[in-house]
């Protein structure tokens, strides 16, 4: 299959380069839904990489990349069960999700995310499985979890302290607070800053350009600088269950589903 | 060194621009989620706004619980 279209994203290979669209209203929350089709997504990696170089991974939604995990999602579906049956849920997907970000972060071809808009939460830690970052100069990142009792749990912590220093890791996680393009590229986050409505474009001439190198080689020179932490993805996800089973979480979710505040996405 | 009140104009400025609502129209006590209709995704897109153009730092606690352009700019203001 060279392509496909779901009810949260799509994606179509051609001349070498994946192009994966995140679709859903109203800002790419990743929930069930999303999580099924990126399972399709990487389950058909074996059927392309050998005719792939690269992998761009954008949105097509007008607010960003991706608000993140879908907490009305999770808060409805946790809500009815026990604690017990609350923790077994969780744990499965956020393995799921886990299974599913670590073969992106470590497919043979060059992934690069064209991000624009709000990558929070769970949409940052998808941007971050990947290569390369190109920004549009209006995008923003942040991990507002903590809010919600929670630490990232989607492989956010181990992929951002892979690329970056201890002392801004912890700047974003503990604060929570969002940051633009220009100091996410700074601290070398991003890799490329696009003028506004750009990145896209910008992503697709820097995978043209990947285009053009030999395939092994390409494959082991990302190998070699992009180790998977596994060991600490395991730990995080342990974490995460750790600190879902305490009652402040549920009443964290709570709030936020009912919310009427006008900034329920300010961390 | 910009006086509050230029900060304030530019402030103002920006916000009539990016929600495309008539210049003149937006004043600095206004409270901004009413008068311009906004939600959360539509602010943080206005602080990306304001921190390039002004080229400083504003984290999102410094903006939580302010809904005037007038407090906004002396948020900003104080990072200049």
């Amino acid at each position: 299959m060279k392509s496909f279209t779901g009810k949260a994203l799509r994606w179509e290979w051609r001349d070498g380069v994946i192009e994966l669209v995140l679709d859903r209203e109203p800002a790419n929350e990743i929930g069930t839904d999303m999580l099924a089709e990126l399972e399709r997504f990487v389950a058909a990696f074996p059927a392309l990489i050998p005719e792939t170089a690269a992998c761009i991974i954008s949105s097509n939604r007008k607010h960003g990349f991706s608000a993140g995990a879908d907490l009305r999602e999770l808060y409805h579906r946790a809500a009815p069960l026990s604690e017990k049956e609350r923790l077994a849920g969780v744990r499965s997907f956020i393995e799921r999700v886990h299974d599913a970000f670590n073969a992106i972060d470590s497919a043979p071809f060059t992934t690069i995310a064209a991000v624009h808009g709000v990558c929070f939460g769970g949409g940052f830690e998808l941007a971050l499985t990947c290569d390369i970052i190109v920004a549009d100069k209006m995008a923003r990142f942040a991990f507002p979890e903590l809010r919600l009792g929670l630490i990232p749990g989607f492989g956010g912590i181990p992929r951002l302290k892979r690329d970056l220093g201890n002392a801004f890791v912890r700047d974003l996680l503990l604060t929570g607070r969002s940051v633009n393009a220009t100091r996410a590229q700074a601290v070398g986050l991003v890799a490329q800053l696009a003028s506004e409505g750009e990145a896209l474009r910008n992503t697709r001439a820097t995978a043209a350009q990947i285009l053009k190198f030999d395939c092994v080689t390409r494959a082991a020179a990302k190998k070699f600088i992009k180790p998977i932490p596994h060991e600490e993805l395991r730990r995080e996800i342990e974490l995460f269950c750790e600190l879902f089973t305490r009652p402040a979480v549920m009443a964290a979710l709570k709030k936020f589903v009912e919310s009427t505040n006008a900034m329920p996405y300010l961390p | 060194m910009r006086t509050l009140e230029q900060t304030t104009q530019e402030v103002l400025d920006l916000a009539s621009q990016h929600f495309n609502v008539p210049a003149g129209s937006l004043a600095p006590e206004d409270d901004f989620f009413k008068k311009l209709g906004i939600d959360s995704l539509q602010t943080l897109e206005m602080l990306s706004r304001l921190e390039n153009h002004f080229g400083i730092e504003l984290p999102d606690y410094e903006v939580q619980g302010v809904s005037d352009f007038r407090t906004l700019a002396s948020r900003i203001q104080s990072r200049l």
